[in-house]
């Protein structure tokens, strides 16, 4: 066989695979695979092109047990015996793994009294809290793409952290009833700084640090016919004028919606920022449709919402310890169990609490056992007493992923790993820690 | 190989005519068998049922337990469950939260400890039938299925303008085993097209839908042959126009005629029985008579109620602009989640009480139909959980339709006026257990066309409900003293035994794929996500699945 001959035979396409780098979750992607490698993917953006060639297989054992290399079978054991025996563990992380594993995580942490929680504390956690004080007007992406001619991001700079959110959703596309695409939309932009996002909307607004609700809350009163101070300018950095400007065009649009970021739920008024927003897009169905979504980040934190929810009847921060789901944020979120010390042990998927949570709790993590697991290295895992190495998910395992908009995704994996599934690990651990739960109860 | 025999019990079967016999039943691998001839055969189990009453394992044919609006509404009301005792954890089973929107565990093991042992989900969006079937995935015991949402499809309403019924049938076939659903639904057609493309709602049949230039009536009627031409197990499944609004049943009825014979279900017919003027609360008064008249003299019709029992519960429906509606009236809390191309969805707490004179009326709405309607088998037991309350009001339904002393009291605490506007006073029907069997299994696994549930003869499942007979109905019914789900002894006396999981239900419809290129055409045009990954595979039914076989016509 001719070298090139060899090189066809590697080579393969896979089409329709999906990208799970941000909550955009696109699954248009072509990969051009070689052997264990992707050499192409077509449709990507540059995250998604980074996230796909820069995957490779790296040396590594499948687990380690203190930092020493172990099979799957002893790190299995460990990690069971871990949580079997732990009197108040925690499992966390989830939103970069498939819900076929985010489903066998709140089942052990339900059979061990485990508090169970996601990433989303820690990004959209308020925006859930909102959520439940008064509801979310809300629709899938299709929805924007093909009717809304008025698009508003609020707190968050979408050009770089999710970049197809324009071209393949909410501005470019041209759409059943907004045939001409980018032209048919207005595009509105509030932020607290100038981003790269800023140059491609219409109406840019520059808020002042910490006003959101100050002006989410004036707008809405402006939508009820309440008078407004002009003062609200030097509070806010918006005049007056400009906010009736908006008003105007909101009431008058045919479908408007707010997509909403980090920036309002996790800066000062948090949660009360996003009820503000989502009641100003509430009460502007008196009008027209109007509709508000957060821009979740993690490629399926909207899955580990979603299935912690219909698992436990609530979508983050449960705590399962007196034998039922019971939820309450600030008490059984991660960073706050941690930073409290009460976590005597923990499960952490596919996340980096040690490197990027508060200083008390990274100190607390430190001094308690508990398992990791996660494709890379990270500093949460070098500080496992068990760390599994586990296959990349969309990229070497199928499952299933929810896109921001809670629309369900398949996964199309491009090669094998020699790696085991975060799913297959999960049950391994789950099947011992039952069989440790039971013998317990018999002796 | 696993033998049960149910032994000495007093039987009820109305498929097979069985009223109150005392009758040995066989379980043998999972289904229904003739009693063994040879003298010497043993069984693996005995279940003693002397004095107590055997009937098949309940069906729910109209319920929302899984899917977007039914997570939605989880994560959106923590205070719902804050109140409501939650299920426990058990070395065997999961643990859960309850209120008026259980969790997935819960759901199964709650449905499963009353007697029921086959339910499905009414309003699934085809581009979430994959988050359904992963719901169905963690929810223990119940066989399930769910409906499809077609009323506001543009495809449907593209098809139904070009009159092209070919492709409306090929679309329908498609969709159903790309979702793996089992039904055609229509909720509210044209109105929440209407919604979303900005207007409020259309009032009646002959209302034109814009942009699409169709109407309600041509919905309908297209819709409903098509599951006809389809051959599917399952008639049309219709929530009309107007729901919930004063002077709705002129709209019912004129859907009701607009079928012109054609076999039909009409679902939650409670919540659109409404006399006064269209949007008037001053002249709300119940229609269930003249209704009821025209479905008793109409075969081709069945019914379930959507019975409103007083308490906290959630309203979650497909039809987004009831969900505003609601909102408004109530001045709770909202979520409106609508689907591409497909589907509306609204979502409102709402509590129903006794001294309000609309929802007394509404309870008493619900009550009438169980009464007025002459034949038991054209009606099924529904709460159109968790609209009108939970499923777990149905025991109290049961004791309000076999005890008519029990319902006269219950009517003497709710105002005066909900007397002059309903004939419920009047009634003296009380339900017999025979008739009890067949609103809440035998009837809707005929409606269903599930020929293996819903009764005991040869070759059915072996779902099996025990009761021990009780004057107070409602314990009777609440706490069964054994349940059986496939041969299994899954519930003893409230208690879960053991945790198995049930099959998924789905229609086995072909379709003529020629008309594939063209749906993926405007798909590709119109849907975020890749026509490939739409299609939901086996894979998902991670616990078995029975392809329900559609008539050949
Ligand atoms: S937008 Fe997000 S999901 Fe889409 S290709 Fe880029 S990184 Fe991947
Ligand atoms: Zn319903």
């Amino acid at each position: 066989m001719s070298e090139a001959a060899v090189m066809d035979a590697e080579t393969r396409i896979v089409k329709d695979a999906t990208c799970t780098f941000c909550g955009c979750v696109c699954d248009d992607m072509e990969l051009t695979v070689v052997g264990k490698r992707i050499t192409k993917a077509k449709n990507a953006c540059v995250l998604g092109k980074a996230w796909f060639l820069n995957h490779h297989i790296e040396e590594h054992a499948v687990a380690t047990i203190e930092g020493k290399p172990a099979t799957l079978e002893e790190g299995v054991e460990r990690a069971a015996q871990i949580l079997a025996n732990a009197r108040y563990p925690i499992v966390y992380g989830l939103s970069d793994t498939t819900c076929e594993a985010q489903r066998v995580a709140v089942s052990i942490a339900d059979r061990v009294g485990a508090c169970v929680d996601t990433t989303t504390s820690v990004c959209h956690g308020p925006s859930g809290m909102a959520f439940q004080g008064v509801g979310e007007v809300t629709c899938t992406l299709g929805e924007v793409k093909n009717r809304a001619d008025l698009v508003i991001f609020w707190g968050g700079n979408p050009a770089e952290s999710h970049p197809r959110h324009w071209t393949r959703y909410s501005l470019m596309p041209k759409g059943l009833f907004v045939p001409n695409g980018r032209k048919g939309r207005t595009a509105v932009l509030v932020d607290v700084r100038k981003s790269k996002s800023a140059a491609a909307a219409d109406i840019f607004w520059q808020i002042k640090p910490r006003k959101d609700f100050e002006v989410l809350w004036a707008l809405r009163a402006l939508v009820k016919g309440v008078e407004i101070d002009p003062a609200i300018e030097q509070e806010t950095g918006i005049s007056l004028a400009q906010m009736q400007d908006l008003v105007q065009r909101m009431k008058s649009c045919k479908f408007g919606i707010i997509f909403f970021g980090m920036g309002l739920s996790m800066t000062r008024g948090k949660h009360m920022n996003v009820e503000a927003a989502l009641s100003l897009a509430r009460d502007l169905n008196d009008y027209t449709r109007f509709y508000a979504k957060p821009v979740r980040g993690h490629g399926n934190v909207t899955g580990a919402d979603n299935v912690v929810a219909w698992q436990t009847g609530y979508p983050f921060g449960v705590s399962l310890g007196r034998g039922y789901p019971r939820f309450n944020p600030g008490e059984f979120t991660t960073s706050d169990t941690l930073a409290r010390g009460e976590a005597d042990a923990g499960l952490i998927i596919a996340s980096d609490p040690a490197g990027n949570f508060s200083q008390p709790a990274r100190e607390h993590l430190k001094k308690i056992p508990y398992i990791a697991l996660d494709p890379h290295e990270s500093e949460t895992t070098r500080g496992a007493t068990v760390h599994f190495c586990t296959a990349t998910y969309g990229i070497n395992t199928p499952g299933t992923v929810y896109r921001m908009d809670d629309v369900p995704i398949p996964l199309r994996p491009a090669f094998d790993s020699p790696f085991p599934s975060d799913e297959t690990v999960l049950r391994a651990i789950e099947k011992r820690v039952r069989e440790l739960l039971r013998e317990r109860l018999t002796n | 190989m696993s033998l049960v025999k149910i032994a000495n019990g007093t039987v009820y079967d109305p498929t097979n005519n069985i009223d109150g016999v005392v009758q040995d039943i066989w379980i043998q691998d999972g289904k229904i068998v003739a009693p063994p001839t040879a003298t010497d055969v043993r069984p693996d189990r005995t279940l003693d049922a002397t004095g107590l009453v055997v009937m098949a394992g309940g069906v729910d044919m109209h319920a929302h337990i899984a899917g977007p609006k039914v997570n939605l509404a989880r994560k959106m009301r923590p205070e719902d469950k804050r109140l409501a005792p939650p299920v426990r954890r058990t070395p065997n089973t999961r643990s859960g939260t309850v209120g008026s929107v259980p969790s997935t565990f819960a759901t199964g093991y709650l449905y499963a400890g009353m007697g029921y042992t086959t339910v499905f989900d009414a309003a699934i969006p085809p581009l979430a039938a994959r988050h359904a079937h992963e719901e169905f995935g963690d929810t223990p015991i119940i066989d399930k299925g769910f409906f499809l949402l077609f009323g506001n499809n543009h495809y449907v309403l593209n098809q139904i303008a070009a009159n092209e019924p070919e492709r409306l049938k090929a679309f329908v076939g498609w969709m159903l085993h790309a979702a793996k659903a089992y039904a055609v639904k229509v909720v509210n057609p044209g109105g929440i097209e209407v919604w979303k493309g900005g207007g409020d709602n259309v009032h009646s049949l002959d209302e034109s839908v814009e942009h699409f230039n169709v109407t309600p009536r041509q919905i309908i009627t297209s819709l409903t042959q098509t599951a006809m031409d389809l051959g599917l197990p399952h008639p049309v499944h219709i929530h009309c126009n107007n729901l919930g609004l004063p002077g709705n049943w002129n709209t019912t009825l004129a859907t009701m005629q607009a079928l012109e014979g054609r076999r039909a279900h009409l679902t939650h017919i409670q919540f659109h029985s409404y006399g006064g003027g269209l949007g008037e609360q001053s002249q709300f008064c119940s229609k269930t008579t003249e209704l009821a008249d025209y479905v008793n003299a109409h075969p081709n019709l069945t019914v379930d109620v959507g019975q409103v029992l007083f308490g906290e519960t959630t309203s979650m429906t497909g039809d987004g602009p009831l969900g505003y509606y609601l909102h408004k009236v109530t001045g709770r809390k909202w979520t409106n989640a609508d689907t591409e191309m497909e589907a509306g969805c609204g979502i409102v707490p709402i509590t129903y009480r006794e001294k309000s004179f609309v929802h007394a009326l509404q309870w008493a709405i619900g009550l009438e139909w169980y009464l007025l309607v002459n034949d038991p088998w054209r009606i099924a037991m529904s709460t159109d959980h968790p609209n009108g309350g939970s499923f777990l009001a149905y025991p109290e339904i049961i004791q309000l339709l076999m005890d008519r002393t029990y319902r006269q009291e219950v009517l003497k605490r709710v105002p005066p006026r909900v007397l002059e506007c309903s004939v419920l006073k009047d009634l003296d029907r009380e339900y017999s257990l025979y008739e009890i069997a067949i609103i809440t299994r035998a009837a809707p696994a005929r409606m269903l066309g599930l020929k293996h549930k819903g009764h005991l003869g040869i070759g059915a499942d072996g779902d099996v409900a025990i009761y021990t007979p009780n004057a107070n109905k409602l314990d009777m019914f609440a706490l069964p003293r054994y349940v059986l789900k496939g041969g299994v002894v899954i519930v003893e006396q409230g208690e879960i035994r053991e945790e198995l999981f049930g099959r998924t239900l789905y229609a086995a419809t072909s379709y003529d794929d020629g008309v594939l290129p063209d749906i993926q055409k405007w798909f590709e045009e119109y849907y975020t996500i890749q026509f490939n990954n739409y299609p939901v595979d086996e894979h998902y039914m991670t616990n078995g699945s029975t392809a329900v076989a559609c008539s050949n016509r």
